[in-house]
């Protein structure tokens, strides 16, 4: 089971290193959305800055529904998620092992992200711990969710739409935590950071638990 | 030897329609089947159904040994599958493609060395991008994937598409070796002459059933040779 995980999520980073979709497509969608929303705000600093959390985990969400998206159009191209079937890998092996190549390519994302807030909000720091332990599980969260909504939709003509309308909503709840305890590591808030990554890290165990249940029926059927 | 196929009055439902309507077809192991038919007859959903990709019902659909209503999913290592389309990923380098085959079927070097020299994928050819290749130069690397997975039950829906005269040749060889070596060959095919060279014996489908039909012998000319 971990040999297929491995060389499923192997297999996505290789695509990924040779492709650099990440990189060249998703990550300046992120720092763009970010820039759109500074312009929005009218370049307030205390605006952004107080908004600063909301808006890196906006960002990265878009930031996950293009990787899901893309994660899933290379297993339609050709058949290639029947390949891999053929080759005798279970559904979980597949799920998990895409939604670990998914949640690296989104710490890349959030990595930039919030090299964005610091340059183009002028945020300051103050959790460095707290924004990567809540960064960390809000990412594997939204891989996870993403590529459950990705093995869903693949193959749907209306996946392009389809895709965000479902990840989104059920996203929220990180979205939720993951901007409050950003809000505390970032000194916006006096609330509970880590009450909240703790509510960020129920929600990652939930979707596992999930993810588990629902890997045999989605990619036996896709 | 067994039957690698044993299919009585088989149905697969796509969408509510019966791309299979009652399939009776017995392939022995080591046998090379043609599939033939026109365009909607049902030959793709056959092979897919015998991939076990497809959900069956009938009085009986066994695909070497397993039953495909009970255990669907324990057929599909046992069996290589190209359709269509080549299963390939566009971004991925010929070498990637191949040592990601080999991977995934526990295959070593030998193998993917003999399928590199047997398909003529190697030398510069290996470092480029699979969405760069031809029509043919990917079909080539999808029949050297199949070659590494060394399945027992070789399923190839139109193989011989647009691959030029040598490579047709060679998958005619390797599919012909493929045999000798004891797996079981279906293909589809609308080629008469490729398919007369190739197939021991001919089935024809129409309307998602198989049909009785003559010996390739006797269906074809005796100059329709590819």
């Amino acid at each position: 089971m971990w040999r297929e995980i491995w060389l499923v999520c192997r297999k996505d980073m290789i695509i990924e290193w040779r492709a650099r979709v990440t990189l060249v497509q998703i990550v300046p969608t992120v720092l763009l959305v970010l820039v759109v929303f500074a312009f929005a705000l009218d370049a307030n600093p205390s605006l952004l800055g107080a908004g600063a959390g909301g808006l890196f985990w906006v960002a990265v969400l878009f930031g996950a529904v293009l990787g899901a998206k893309r994660s899933f159009d290379i297993e339609a191209e050709g058949g290639n998620l029947d390949a891999l079937r053929l080759g005798g890998l279970v559904p979980a092996a597949i799920l998990w092992g895409k939604a670990a190549a998914l949640a690296l390519q989104l710490v890349l994302v959030g990595v930039f992200a919030a090299a964005g807030l610091l340059v183009l909000y002028s945020v300051t720091v103050h959790d460095w711990l707290l924004i990567v332990v809540a960064g960390l599980c809000g990412m594997a969260a939204f891989a996870i969710c993403g590529t459950l909504y990705g093995a869903m939709t693949v193959g749907l003509r209306s996946a392009d739409t389809l895709l965000p309308l479902l990840l989104i909503p059920v996203a929220a709840p990180v979205l939720l935590a993951g901007t409050r305890a950003f809000d505390v590591a970032l000194g916006t808030s006096a609330d509970q950071g880590w009450s909240w990554t703790a509510l960020l890290a129920v929600v990652l165990v939930t979707y596992v638990a999930v993810g588990w249940a629902a890997a045999g029926p989605l990619l036996e059927d896709a | 030897m067994g039957a690698a196929v044993a299919f009585e009055g088989v149905v697969a439902l796509l969408d509510r329609f019966p791309a299979l309507a009652g399939v009776d077809l017995s392939v022995q192991a080591g046998e090379m089947v043609c599939l033939r038919g026109p365009n909607g007859a049902g030959k793709s959903t056959l092979l897919r159904a015998c991939a076990g990709l497809v959900p069956v019902r009938g009085e009986r659909a066994e695909v070497l040994g397993f039953d495909l209503k009970a255990q669907r999913r324990s057929v599909r290592p046992h069996v290589g599958l190209l359709g269509h389309r080549s299963p390939l990923y566009g971004d991925l380098r010929v070498d990637d493609q191949l040592r990601h085959c080999a991977d995934v079927h526990r295959a070593g070097v030998p193998e993917v060395s003999a399928a590199i020299e047997r398909f003529a994928l190697g030398g510069r050819l290996g470092e480029v991008a699979i969405r760069r290749l031809s029509e043919g130069q990917q079909r080539r690397v999808a029949l050297a994937c199949l070659t590494i997975a060394r399945p027992r039950l070789w399923l190839l829906d139109e193989p011989h598409a647009g691959l030029d005269t040598v490579s047709r040749d060679a998958l005619d060889e390797l599919l012909a070796d493929a045999v000798e070596a004891g797996a079981t060959v279906m293909f589809a095919t609308h080629e008469t002459g490729r398919s007369r060279v190739a197939a021991a014996r001919q089935v024809m489908l129409a309307g998602g059933r198989v049909e009785p039909t003559a010996p390739v012998s006797q269906t074809n000319g005796p100059t329709d040779v590819a």
